[in-house]
């Protein structure tokens, strides 16, 4: 396995009553990257978290965390993995402080004499210290995801594993996991995002895979598939019917329609041709812009359908 | 990592209900036959007749009348609810990856049911050795062979009945706890397994079947009752200890194939 490999799968796959969840994927997450692991629900995600930690048994395949081959060195490698998993889950009837203590007790290589200091802490990273004490079942969504976090932070780690971390949280709590996820990267933990939300993973990774239907589409950085999709022309006209008859005529492909707005990638046509044609077509254009690729145009560019829910 | 099992499943509200229920059976009993008179002697259940002449009866009788079902239903409950419960949370996805190890925490699990079925019966004796004393006469103890044994021989004797009727749930124990490894739901476990208690109790009452009964881990639960011999008989209770050994391994070892293997999806 090479070391400098934070996750590594080879042909990782799990079947649910004869149909894959997980089609075989390998994984290759660089050790000190913020990977982002995207894809719509349904796509496998949660279910190659599951197998990564141990809580699944592969249909086939092999995989290693930290350099080491799991599950054999599931209780040395585990320790220095944080991770939050489909959501958080605690005892309602604790209080989010009682339930790190539990979690803290309930495993080894954990000092009871640091224990309070660094449940402390963890909370403060969250910004629960106020909420400490509150039975877990008074907690709003985001507060329950904020739990999770400091579970996972309760030491520091080498890798995190967070499964749709922002999930139920306010625009504030999403910005401050943004923060949260660069401050842990440049501490040099690896960072495993799984996150349906594309703008999520565009604003704070450096790699990204792209899952779909149990089967991993790309793996790269995230400047390498945002320059495969190619440039993009976006143009704000009076007819946007005819602009897009245009355009397509031109060779340009998913031109889309939206209001008095046409985009499209532009493929090897050069804008100011299009901007010609256009206004020789009698399309009266306020703006046309050329733009990079956003990670949902590379997205459909990769599958060739819209971020849906896969059935 | 048991002890801290230990200190979040008796700190629980329910299962300081369930204790509380237990506790309240024997001083019902005591305040009933205070108030009303006992019944006639060979009436009622078991040393119920003996209850008003001695506090050390009232707790065995409240051991009679809690063990058919009142113990059993709670020992179903934390049993049922050991692994189940964790899965319906979400914890155990968490517990597994902190990680606990999945044969530690199983172990855990195991040690804190065995402490509750420890726990169910002491607290029914010594519930029902306060109200007894308290409201009834505490002399000298005549024994069930007719012979007389000192008062503080009779509380021995008593407590030690306790703890022979909690090491006999230890195989209904076994079996909740494997139960609740198969499930994710914790209410079907506990059902299935009080279930089990009440298929075991009426095979046990057919006499048809009666090849079956020296396997049935309800056969021996009454058999406390010959520690109120003189001398203290043992030889039913050591069949049943057995029995319990029995039950423990066969459905451990199944409780343990299945968490090793379980695929934790909840």
């Amino acid at each position: 396995m090479a070391p400098d490999l934070a996750v590594e799968t080879h042909g990782l796959a799990k079947l649910f009553g004869g149909r894959p969840a997980v089609d075989g994927i390998d994984l290759a997450v660089p050790a000190g990257s913020t990977y982002g692991f995207l894809g719509p629900n349904g796509s496998g995600k949660t279910t190659t978290i599951r197998m990564l930690l141990g809580l699944l048994t592969p249909s086939a395949g092999t995989w290693s965390l930290l350099g080491r081959a799991m599950p054999d060195a599931a209780m040395a490698t585990l320790p220095q993995v944080g991770a939050l998993v489909e959501g958080p889950a605690f005892y309602p009837w604790m209080s989010g402080r009682e339930n790190l203590e539990r979690f803290d007790a309930m495993g080894p290589g954990r000092s009871s004499a640091t224990r309070s200091a660094r449940i402390a802490d963890a909370l403060a990273r969250v910004g629960l210290t106020a909420a400490a004490g509150k039975k877990y079942k008074a907690y709003s969504l985001g507060m329950r995801q904020r739990l999770g976090l400091a579970s996972a932070l309760l030491v520091p780690r080498r890798l995190l594993v967070l499964d749709e971390p922002t999930n139920g949280m306010d625009p504030q709590g999403t910005r401050e996991i943004r923060h949260l996820v660069r401050d842990l990267a440049a501490d040099g933990a690896t960072v495993f995002l799984s996150s349906h939300l594309l703008s999520e993973i565009q604003q704070v990774c450096s790699h990204v895979g792209v899952m779909h239907k149990g089967r991993l589409l790309a793996q790269q950085t995230l400047s390498e598939l945002l320059s495969s999709a190619g440039p993009r022309l976006r143009a704000e006209v009076d007819d946007a019917g005819r602009a897009a008859q245009v355009m397509t005529g031109l060779g340009m492909t998913d031109v889309s329609v939206s209001g008095t707005q046409v985009v499209g990638s532009l493929g090897e046509v050069l804008p100011e041709e299009c901007c010609r044609r256009l206004v020789g077509a009698g399309v009266a254009v306020r703006m046309l812009v050329p733009e990079h690729a956003s990670l949902e145009d590379a997205f459909v560019a990769l599958t060739g359908e819209g971020f849906d829910v896969a059935g | 990592m048991w002890l801290v099992e230990a200190r979040t499943v008796f700190g629980r509200a329910r299962v300081r209900a369930l204790l509380a229920v237990l506790l309240a059976v024997p001083v019902f009993l005591a305040v009933a036959v205070y108030l009303a008179g006992g019944p006639q002697a060979g009436e009622g259940p078991t040393f119920l007749d003996r209850a008003s002449h001695n506090g050390v009866f009232t707790a065995l009788a409240g051991l009679v009348v809690t063990m058919p079902f009142f113990i059993p239903l709670s020992i179903s409950v934390v049993a049922g609810d050991a692994v189940a419960g964790e899965a319906n949370l979400g914890t155990l996805r968490y517990l597994l990856i902190r990680p606990a190890g999945r044969a530690r925490l199983l172990a855990a699990k195991g040690v804190v049911t065995a402490l509750f079925c420890l726990a169910a019966a002491v607290d029914v004796v010594l519930a029902g050795l306060v109200a007894g004393i308290i409201l009834f006469p505490h002399g000298p103890v005549v024994t069930l062979s007719g012979t007389t044994v000192p008062f503080l021989d009779g509380v021995g004797r008593a407590l030690l009945a306790s703890l022979v009727v909690g090491v006999s749930m230890f195989g209904l124990a076994a079996i909740g706890l494997f139960v609740s490894t198969l499930t994710d739901v914790p209410i079907a476990a506990m059902a299935v397994t009080i279930g089990l208690v009440i298929m075991s109790a009426i095979l046990d009452g057919v006499s048809q079947v009666a090849f079956l009964h020296p396997w049935l881990f309800t056969n021996y639960w009454t058999s406390f009752t010959d520690l109120v011999r003189d001398p203290m008989s043992w030889h039913l209770i050591w069949k049943d200890f057995l029995l319990q050994l029995g039950y423990v391994v066969v459905f451990g070892a199944g409780a343990w194939a299945r968490m090793l293997t379980r695929d934790v999806l909840a």
